[in-house]
């Protein structure tokens, strides 16, 4: 099992190298010049020149990539281009507050759509299935930052139930919250119903059935639990689009997280931000996946037995 | 006698027509038919098309769209502006049908170019196999790890904010969705009789690639091609959403609501008309999506 995990772990290395190497070199072959950024009024060729020597931006890619790479082991993300501040210090203030939204909206979504797919996968043809099939169809097609605004409209502006700007409170949050996940729920409830229509439509519920097992076991014990591979692997691949989905809701409603920082950082082309932020997003985006593959052990017996009988 | 010999052929002919094969394709479209949300979506889709095609007939671009008109702003909907006008006085459903060309086009140009791209990074994959596979499956793989959205907005930032950017950027990060769904069909394919067959009499790769395999496998892709264009969609009014994407006052549906918002409290209707059009195209080509999976791959449909 620690074998295993160890592999995965090792495995996650190269992942995040690749994604810092494509981004970093994204925004190498950009005809920005971190020199206008930085100078700004002040800009001359001579100062120009020595900027970027100070920068290292004359060095080859790779010696670049391999600096900031090294950097970033330290925990220093660079120096904004604009403010002159250390990124690290504010991907520390806002990082939270995207984890705590996602992981908020990540929940809401989980505990939501999973009894109502089982629900409507027991039950293919009732008035329920149908429903929420048809909801479903209609969340997946509703673009986040939309239902945002309308949320805001509805709850903010008529009844004036909940604040329209979000922030790390409980009412704050509900809104935020509940723009991140819909649409993912849509995609997991859809992923749950089939999986588990699979899943009942097998020869060994069948079994289960006949042998006497109350209809409750079934579902729980031997429909779900067989279920259950497909619906982890959507909700690990969700935390990854929530973290890209993020950056419309907080600017929406003006959440202080690292999606706003992150559109700014673009609009003002400051370089060490907008990699800061896609690195941290990336890192944690990778995390998931490790964990995904973690909890796949536990739920999967087939690895778990693969890595028993080596030693 | 004669004529009894005429309605005999006669009879024989309509019976032989009632039993003749139906082709493959006649099979896709009566399964397709059949479908009635699919129908509904081929027919949503369809209005949007239109009035992407002929949005200069249906509403003048330079009078009625990007004029400012200071004077009639902020109006409700009446009968000179169906859906009123926006801060800048211009009528908003005029721009919500020249949205509709903006966003199909681009949407379209940004899915042909990551179809091509991912398909033949997927196809030379899939074909040739060993370390080619592996090396480009792997980069594949990294780019996933980064969500569409982002990618997407990474390259918009080092490219800068213009139409030709936000092409490559959505076509881009598209890829690797392309190249996957490209490189399984290719594998499944690729053992097959006919390709050995086609090998046998010399053909070369580049055609086998593409006379024999990729022809064979072109029902995901098709129904991977609606689902993406879809997405295109979504990101390129994200995008601009953010301000990153088509710049005001070029008619786009996520600018639009941008630039809405500021008066959202008191004009909620600037807000309703854009959204509602992304919606619907989004769900209009869900549903053709589906549809299509549906009626190319009856094996799937439970």
């Amino acid at each position: 099992m620690i074998k295993y995990i160890l592999k995965r772990l090792l495995a996650l290395i190269p992942v995040i190298l690749g994604v810092i190497f494509i981004i970093q070199f994204i925004l190498y072959i950009s005809p920005n010049d971190p020199a206008v950024v930085i100078l700004g009024v002040d800009y001359t060729p001579e100062g120009a020149a020595q900027v970027r020597e100070s920068l290292g931006l004359n060095d080859p890619f790779i010696v670049q990539f391999a600096r900031y790479v090294l950097d970033l082991l330290r925990g220093d993300f660079g120096n904004s281009y604009v403010t002159g501040e250390p990124v690290a210090v504010q991907l520390a203030a806002r990082f939270p507050n995207t984890l705590i939204l996602v992981v908020v909206s990540m929940t809401l979504c989980t505990i939501l759509s999973l009894p109502i797919g089982i629900q409507s996968a027991v039950k293919p043809n009732s008035w329920f299935s149908n429903i929420t099939a048809a909801l479903g169809m209609v969340g997946i097609a509703l673009p986040t930052f939309w239902l945002g605004l309308m949320l805001i409209l509805l709850f903010a502006v008529h009844l004036e139930w909940l604040p329209a700007t979000g922030s790390v409170s409980l009412t704050g949050m509900i809104l935020p919250a509940i723009t991140l996940s819909a649409s993912f729920m849509a995609g997991t409830m859809r992923t749950t119903r089939s999986s588990m229509l699979d899943c009942l439509n097998q020869d060994y519920i069948r079994t289960a059935k006949a042998k006497g097992v109350s209809h409750h076991d079934v579902i729980d014990k031997h429909a779900l639990k067989n279920a259950l591979l497909p619906i982890i692997t959507v909700v690990g691949v969700n935390v990854g689009t929530q973290m890209g989905g993020s950056v419309l809701t907080e600017t929406v409603f003006s959440y202080p997280g690292l999606g706003i920082m992150l559109t700014n950082g673009i609009k003002q082309t400051d370089t060490p931000t907008i990699l800061g932020c896609l690195v941290v997003m990336a890192i944690c985006i990778g995390i998931c996946n490790l964990l995904v593959d973690i909890i796949f052990a536990f739920v999967d017996p087939r690895i778990k037995s693969q890595y028993s009988k080596r030693g | 006698m004669g004529s009894n010999t005429t309605t005999e052929v006669l009879t024989r002919n309509a019976i032989l027509k009632q039993f003749k094969k139906k082709t493959p394709m006649q099979e896709i479209m009566i399964r397709f038919v059949r479908n009635r949300m699919a129908v509904v979506g081929i027919i949503i889709f369809a209005v949007i098309l239109f009035c992407a095609i002929f949005a200069d007939f249906i509403c003048d671009y330079d009078t009625m769209v990007v004029k400012l008109n200071v004077a009639e702003r902020l109006q409700g909907p009446s009968a000179a502006h169906w859906l009123g006008t926006d801060k800048s006085g211009r009528d908003v459903f005029a721009r919500v049908i020249h949205g509709a060309r903006t966003s199909l086009w681009i949407g379209f140009v940004a899915t042909a170019l990551s179809l091509l791209i991912g398909g033949i990074l997927g196809a030379i994959a899939g074909f040739f196999g060993k370390w080619i596979d592996e090396l480009i499956m792997r980069v594949m793989d990294v780019m996933l790890c980064l969500p569409e959205m982002l990618l997407a907005m990474a390259i918009v930032a080092a490219m800068g904010a213009n139409v030709v950017n936000m092409i490559l950027a959505i076509g881009i990060s598209r890829v690797p969705r392309f190249a996957r769904i490209v490189r399984s069909s290719v594998l499944t394919v690729r053992g097959m009789e006919y390709v050995e067959a086609a090998r046998a009499i010399g053909a070369r790769n580049g055609t086998i690639i593409a006379r024999h395999v990729l022809l064979n496998c072109l029902g995901p892709i098709i129904v991977q091609v609606t689902l993406i264009f879809a997405s295109a969609i979504l990101a390129i009014s994200s995008l601009s959403f953010l301000g990153l994407g088509i710049q005001p006052p070029a008619p786009e549906w996520g600018n639009m609501l941008s630039e809405a918002r500021e008066n959202m409290r008191d004009f909620p209707h600037l807000v309703l008309a854009p959204g509602m059009a992304i919606f619907l195209s989004i769900f209009s080509l869900n549903l053709l999506g589906d549809g299509l999976r549906d009626a190319l791959d009856p094996k799937l449909k439970q």
